[in-house]
């Protein structure tokens, strides 16, 4: 596990120092993570690597995890899907069944910290505590709320503002709500080995594996077999730019499993792609970041042809390799992309084309739109910078003024 | 009494979600005259930190969302030509978006709208403001800890003085003037930081103060 200092080399001493500086004013404040689960999904995975870092930083900070039985994880995936706009009802005793295991969650808990930080629904119910401990309460939401389901989204405001301040991962998820909301955008790890340097060595054996030439162009795109990450227009986009240049795509990616309709796309995919000798068609299993490290080093471009998306982290992780991306103009990714500076964001699947053709042909205008794309994500998609934005959080709740002297 | 050393602080920023947005012309001249100042304040200097090293092509993030986002570009280019420096005050910077954009609206009968998703969403900034372990108690040692701050410090005692905490001046100027550095001070003073990427305006600053040093020498 990277210890903070071992940043030092990649944002400088001087970041990792101002850090330093904000976990001192913290030096007497208790903060308490809450979630739904120890490992597996996005939350857990930053919650895992950012708590080490954040105690390196000398602040008191721990994690706990409340219980549930299937059921009540059956309720909280409906409320989840409902929050992404999926339509379903909810009843009233599956409702009344998610606050009665809040209660008892609450019941179990021993030790309550100055500031209790609640991670997505599922322990939202936590906050009726708050009356009795007297303490600070923040709310992140960490999915995407651009759309939530009128009822679902009813029953869970009369929760979340009860919370002295809620936090959305994009501007898009803003809601009308009484209480402050901040705006944190999700981060990368540059140590995990999703993002950490690899060896050359590595990445050649991993094109020799899948059957890679890299002497010619590779346009790649990472993503789930999901229609929403319209693997099949990538596929069609590509056929356009191969009648004027000879190049390879990859299209990696795993979550098929226990999805069916997954497993539908992909299927799809492989038939779309079977005619063509150059289209590489990767089911990862999960786990395989190195892999997806690999194929991100050696592309020459990277795609993200969304229909929709939540953030889409993706974006950040082929900009961190210092990749010219090409991505739809949706949901967080122009928060990573300015058009023609730091990548490109594209509508279509024609002008997606053209716009693979300008940057294989010409490599130095995509050289210098990888450059600013990686410094954008230094300056703001690193872990370190939601580090100091958690910091930033935890101080705003004792200092309310719009300028804060500490 | 101000200290005769000067004391690098850093500031680090919150950025709020208003929960207001706007779809057309008319929608942004409504959000801009209600929001608060820290908002127009966020969406017109935001950029100087998001992109240290090159100046992208919008220095303001109306600019950017009437070019990108409504295709107005004529306007657009109105919007980012405001001179910033000139405006110490967010009011009166506020009232020059509002004239620029009823201008248009008084000319114009068919109002543009951005495709569903491209919306513009108010955001507002919350500062917090640091001292360093850095403190300068003459040209040689402040020319050195300017190579060593973040960026961050470098934009609070340029911007964040001048403009958010109505300062006269920046904080280095009013320091050098104190000093008697009278006309290394002007100098510094007189750069626009708008059209300059921090990088580019710390190594100005400190390629004047080591002219200086030099001409003193000799």
């Amino acid at each position: 596990m990277a210890r903070i200092d071992d940043y030092r080399p990649i944002v400088g001493d001087q970041t990792i120092d101002e850090l330093y500086l904000l976990g001192e004013r913290l030096k007497n404040i208790t903060i308490q993570n809450v979630n739904s689960t120890p490992f597996g999904g996005g939350v857990a995975e930053i919650l895992s690597r950012m708590i080490p870092l954040m105690k390196d930083l000398g602040v008191d900070v721990w994690w706990d995890v409340i219980k549930g039985d299937d059921h009540f994880f059956q309720i909280t995936k409906k409320i989840h899907n409902a929050l992404h706009g999926i339509e379903l009802s909810l009843t009233r005793e599956e409702l009344s069944y998610f606050l009665e295991v809040n209660q008892e969650n609450a019941k179990s808990i021993k030790k309550w910290a100055d500031i209790v930080f609640v991670h997505d629904p599922q322990p939202i119910y936590l906050v009726k505590e708050k009356r009795r401990l007297k303490n600070k309460w923040i709310w992140r939401c960490h999915i995407d709320f651009s759309n939530p389901k009128r009822d679902v989204w009813l029953f869970l405001k009369k929760f979340i503002e009860k919370y002295d301040v809620s936090v959305f991962s994009a501007p898009a998820f803003a809601r009308k709500l009484s209480i402050r909301q901040v705006l944190i955008y999700p981060s990368i790890d540059p140590l995990s080995d999703k993002n950490k340097e690899l060896d050359q060595k590595f990445i050649d054996s991993i094109l020799e594996r899948f059957g890679i030439d890299k002497q010619r162009p590779i346009i790649t795109q990472i993503s789930r077999f999901d229609y929403l990450k319209d693997p099949i227009g990538v596929i069609k986009a590509f056929r356009l730019v191969k009648k004027y240049i000879d190049c390879q795509l990859i299209l990696a990616g795993g979550g098929a499993k226990d999805d069916p309709e997954g497993e539908r796309v992909l299927a799809e995919v492989r038939e779309e792609a079977k005619k063509e000798k150059d289209i590489h068609i990767i089911h990862l299993p999960p786990a395989s970041n190195l892999e997806i490290n690999a194929l991100q080093r050696v592309s020459t471009v990277i795609l993200q042809k969304s229909l929709r998306e939540g953030f889409g982290l993706t974006v950040a992780e082929a900009l961190w390799k210092e990749k010219p991306v090409i991505a739809s103009w949706v949901g967080g990714i122009p928060l990573q992309i300015a058009h023609k500076y730091s990548g490109i964001l594209t509508y279509t699947i024609e002008g997606t084309a053209h716009w693979i053709k300008r940057l294989v042909n010409e490599p130095e205008y995509a050289k210098r739109l990888a450059r600013n794309g990686k410094q954008h994500v230094k300056n703001n998609f690193l872990i370190l910078r939601q580090i100091q934005d958690y910091f930033l959080l935890f101080l705003s709740l004792f200092n309310p003024q719009d300028v804060v002297y500490l | 009494m101000r200290e005769k050393f000067f004391h690098f602080h850093t500031r680090v920023t919150q950025i709020e979600l208003l929960g207001y947005t706007a779809r057309n012309i008319k929608e942004l001249y409504q959000g801009i005259k209600k929001v608060p100042p820290s908002s127009i304040y966020h969406h017109t200097h935001r950029y100087l930190e998001q992109h240290r090293y090159f100046s992208p092509e919008h220095p303001n993030d109306f600019s950017y969302w009437i070019t990108n986002s409504l295709g107005l570009r004529k306007l657009g280019e109105k919007i980012a030509s405001v001179d910033i420096f000139q405006f110490s005050d967010i009011e009166d910077l506020r009232k020059e978006f509002l004239i620029i954009l009823d201008d248009y609206l008084k000319t114009t009968s068919a109002l543009r709208g951005c495709l569903s998703g491209e919306e513009f969403r108010f955001l507002s900034s919350k500062i917090f403001i640091l001292p360093t372990p850095f403190k300068a108690h003459n040209l040689e040692e402040f020319s050195f800890y300017l190579k060593k701050v973040t960026v961050h410090s470098l934009y609070f005692h340029i911007f964040e003085a001048r403009v958010r905490l109505k300062k006269a001046d920046n904080d280095f100027s009013c320091w050098l003037r104190d000093l008697g550095y009278k006309e290394l001070a002007e100098k510094i003073s007189k750069i626009d930081p708008y059209t300059h990427t921090l990088e580019g305006l710390r190594q100005k600053i400190i390629n004047f103060v080591s002219e200086y040093l030099h001409g003193t020498d000799r």
